[in-house]
């Protein structure tokens, strides 16, 4: 695997839209090819290389190539966007939609993260060390079909809006979570391994929710059925195990009605 | 003065009939004139090229708030589908394109003029905001009337002559084009949770079944000779067993023949046939029923039809057909908008995905090609996707290609999950009926213009009509073997000119000619009940006074009049 590495030297005044900055996009490209790519500041297109330092050239496919991020990314978005594979570091903070519609490959933000990262995703796997904002791991604007597949860690908290039309994948969340768990979810697990604020679960149809805290204000659509003993993502613990939301349309399997299920540990 | 030449092209003009002549077409000051009275024109050189006049669309929703609301709630129509900046606009969106998209595609696609299929009265001046927004094509508007309180009120009453008065003046207050009707009474029905299930199913409260509300209207059309006839889109549209109830629509045209003065010959035209020509009683047994339908239409001269051709994608639908879109909602359970528009209609709006893998779905896409590929008159049975119903307006050329190759309906079929199934329950995969360059050209202008009552301005290229000419690179001499190219060519045309502007070449936008609102402006003798009934309506019931419900001529683009004067 070869490793490009961007150092970020002459900052922005407002802020990067880094879509361009893939695995998929720099395989094949040598540094000074790389440097010429395109990356905007608000509606002014410029060269990577006008902002970043290039070192190394990318792999022959995108999953031989792993990019390193180092500087103040704080106001860089989009890194990683709709990538199918390869490999990125950054080194501290980053801004927001990190992984966005991520198919595959990995991503780990040393630092933390603004809103909307891993929304949309396919696949893959987006690893935050620090805290995550709002919309993790959630579905686009509008859109119904939400996350499909991979895992989302956060090693810290996550703002509002985790999950949002879940369909399948995992997230992760180490700390607490604000408002609105798997809002709509069909499918997917979400486990937070803190306290959760509230509206878990509103009009989920199907899909697993883990809270290891306590739930602030619960939701009156979901019902106690009962308790069961789970591993959940290593830790081995007994929940109290509920069902909803009972407000919602729920589909039939096999003569059986399918809800979604809310785990809090006891 | 300008001057153009456009040289040695195979000429489709299925109003004068030419078929595909080698000729040259002349323009001058924005009208088609004889060749000789040019002086010192520029050229395009079109030989080896196919010629057509300018595309003309008979029902396509494309602008007004229902459109909007589309546009609104389907963010993610927009989401990696909007390309960037190459035009004065933004362009943005698939399904429910932003205006200047929607302008802009049009013109690429080689369009010149689009009839915009459902205004709602009350909300015409966000109509016309959206028409003036939309970029070089020309456009008109029809207003829904099926399920108007005036109309009802009227027709209960047989008051044809003063349905004809309050229809003059609600053209008038629109700007609007001719008489639409969406499931006639069950629309207002649905104010009350109901619907009109069939056509002698009566409204609640009104007491008026919904045939009467059609013959009403086409009494009415024909009294005042508008230029267009009722645009119908029928009750119980979209659920199996419907033909039936279409084949009932369709009767009550009988003994009805076109009166107006703008070479217009039908008396209905039933619109998105597609989703009335349904056989069996259930999602799971429902099959084709087009033959029944064309049968009939066939054997019919007063009556037109356009396709609404499902063309397999993910898109938004949008109908003042409230009860409808409440029960595609329910079979979806994805968003739904609903809206009731004040003593006139209603709207709602649910995306829909019409996939491959789905048998309903394929089956859909049978029947609205086996509409066009039954017709014996391609001159009274138009491409349309019912945009954006069926699937969006940028895919007229891959239907076009679907009609002119078997072998592009094969490929098509070949990536359909229930294939057995869907050539079961229809007839697709026993046609071979391929349609030519001169038919494809009845279908998408010299038929629509003729049915909207504008074959004089657009839609044809004899001298004094518009210069609006579209040129595709497809030699009819030597057709592409590969029927991709058939979609390409009329994706991307060689050139459009708008009023004898280049607009479009090479398939990009290159200028911006001038667009204008069609409407029609009917004059009738003074009428004192109907004046009083305006009155007291808009006292009583109404949202809004009555000056400020008429179009402030500010709301009006670029207009160009037709007058129908039925005083004399």
């Amino acid at each position: 695997m070869k490793t490009v590495t961007l150092t970020l030297e002459n900052p922005p005044e407002l802020y990067l839209e880094g879509q361009n900055i893939t695995p998929d996009n720099f395989a094949g490209k040598t540094a000074a090819e790389l440097a010429a790519i395109d990356i905007w500041e608000g509606k002014l297109k410029s060269p990577l290389g006008k902002h970043f330092a290039v070192a190394g050239n990318g792999g022959a496919t995108a999953a031989d190539t792993k990019i390193v991020l180092r500087g103040d990314c704080t106001r860089v978005k989009r890194i990683g966007q709709q990538m199918t594979a390869g490999e990125i570091v950054i080194e501290g903070n980053a801004d927001m939609y990190i992984g966005g519609w991520m198919k595959g490959g990995k991503i780990h933000v040393k630092g933390n993260v603004d809103s909307f990262c891993g929304i949309g995703m396919e696949g893959g796997e987006l690893i935050v060390d620090g805290n995550a904002g709002h919309h993790l791991g959630s579905s686009p604007r509008g859109e119904w079909r939400g996350m499909q597949g991979g895992v989302i860690r956060v090693a810290g908290d996550a703002g509002n809006d985790t999950g949002t039309f879940i369909n399948g994948g995992t997230i992760i969340i180490g700390g607490d979570a604000d408002i609105h768990i798997s809002t709509h979810g069909e499918g997917g697990t979400v486990i937070v391994k803190g306290n959760a604020k509230g509206r878990v679960g509103g009009q989920m149809v199907k899909g697993d929710i883990y809270v290891f805290g306590e739930i602030e204000n619960p939701l009156p659509g979901f019902k106690l059925v009962g308790e069961v003993e789970q591993e959940v993502d290593g830790v081995k613990g007994r929940f109290a195990h509920h069902i909803g939301d009972l407000g919602e349309r729920h589909p039939v399997s096999k003569g059986k009605t399918v809800y979604a299920n809310l785990y809090t540990q006891i | 003065m300008s001057e153009l030449l456009i040289k040695n092209g195979f000429v489709f003009d299925p109003l004068q009939g030419i078929k595909g002549d080698r000729m040259d077409i002349a323009i001058k000051d924005g009208k088609i004139v004889e060749t000789n009275t040019l002086s010192s024109p520029s050229v395009i050189d079109a030989a080896g090229m196919t010629v057509m006049a300018g595309g003309v669309d008979v029902h396509s929703h494309v602008v007004g708030p229902k459109v909007n609301v589309g546009r609104l709630f389907r963010p993610e129509d927009k989401l990696f589908k909007s390309p960037f900046k190459t035009c004065n606009r933004m362009e943005m969106g698939f399904s429910v394109p932003s205006t200047f998209k929607t302008g802009y595609d049009y013109a690429r696609m080689g369009y010149s003029f689009v009839n915009e299929a459902a205004m709602p009265p009350l909300h015409s001046p966000h109509v016309h905001e959206e028409i003036r927004d939309t970029p070089i094509i020309d456009n008109a508007a029809m207003p829904v009337f099926g399920n108007n309180w005036f109309t009802l009120e009227y027709l209960k009453n047989n008051e044809i002559e003063n349905n004809a008065a309050y229809t003059a003046w609600l053209l008038r207050a629109t700007r609007g084009f001719a008489i639409k009707v969406v499931n006639p009474g069950g629309t207002e029905a649905w104010g009350w949770g109901l619907n009109c299930d069939n056509i002698h199913d009566p409204v609640p409260y009104f007491d008026i079944t919904p045939a009467k509300i059609i013959t009403g209207l086409i009494e009415t059309n024909e009294f005042l000779g508008l230029p267009h006839s009722v645009h119908l889109h029928c009750n119980n549209l979209g659920n199996p067993g419907n033909y039936t109830d279409t084949l009932d629509s369709l009767r009550l045209a009988e003994g009805y023949t076109p009166k107006n003065n703008f070479g217009r010959d039908q008396v209905m035209h039933i619109t998105h046939v597609q989703f009335s020509s349904y056989g069996g009683d259930s999602w799971k047994n429902i099959d084709s029923q087009a033959k029944t339908i064309m049968d009939y239409v066939n054997s019919h001269d007063n009556i037109t039809v356009d396709m609404g051709q499902v063309t397999l994608d993910e898109t938004t639908t949008m109908t003042a057909d409230g009860p409808f879109e409440h029960h595609l909602q329910s079979l979806n359970n994805l968003k739904w908008v609903n809206t009731d528009v004040a003593l006139e209609t209603a709207a709602g709006v649910v995306p829909y995905v019409y996939s491959p893998n789905v048998k309903v779905s394929t089956i859909q896409w049978a029947i609205g090609l086996e509409i066009a590929l039954y017709s014996n008159d391609l001159m009274r049975t138009f491409i349309t996707t019912d945009h954006p119903n069926a699937g969006p307006f940028t895919r007229y050329p891959r239907v076009i290609k679907w009609l002119m190759s078997r072998a592009a309906r094969d490929e098509t079929m070949k990536t359909f999950k229930w294939l057995n199934r869907t050539i079961e329950s229809t007839t697709i995969d026993s046609i071979d009926r391929e349609l030519t360059l001169y038919e494809i050209a009845q279908m998408t202008r010299a038929g629509p213009a003729k049915a909207l009552g504008i074959s004089n301005t657009y839609g044809g290229l004899a001298p004094g009509m518009d210069g609006n000419v579209a040129i595709y690179a497809l030699n009819p001499e030597n057709m592409p073997s590969n029927p991709d190219m058939i979609e390409s060519a009329f994706s991307r045309c060689a050139y459009l000119v708008k009023d004898g502007i280049v607009a479009v070449k090479g398939g990009e936008i290159v200028a911006e000619p001038p667009k204008r609102t069609v409407w029609v402006d009917v004059k009738v003798p003074e009428n004192a009940q109907v004046q009083r009934d305006i009155y007291e309506h808009f006292l009583r019931h109404y949202s809004v006074g009555v000056e400020n419900y008429q179009l402030f001529d500010e709301h009006l683009h670029n207009p160009r009049v037709i007058e129908v004067d039925t005083t004399q």
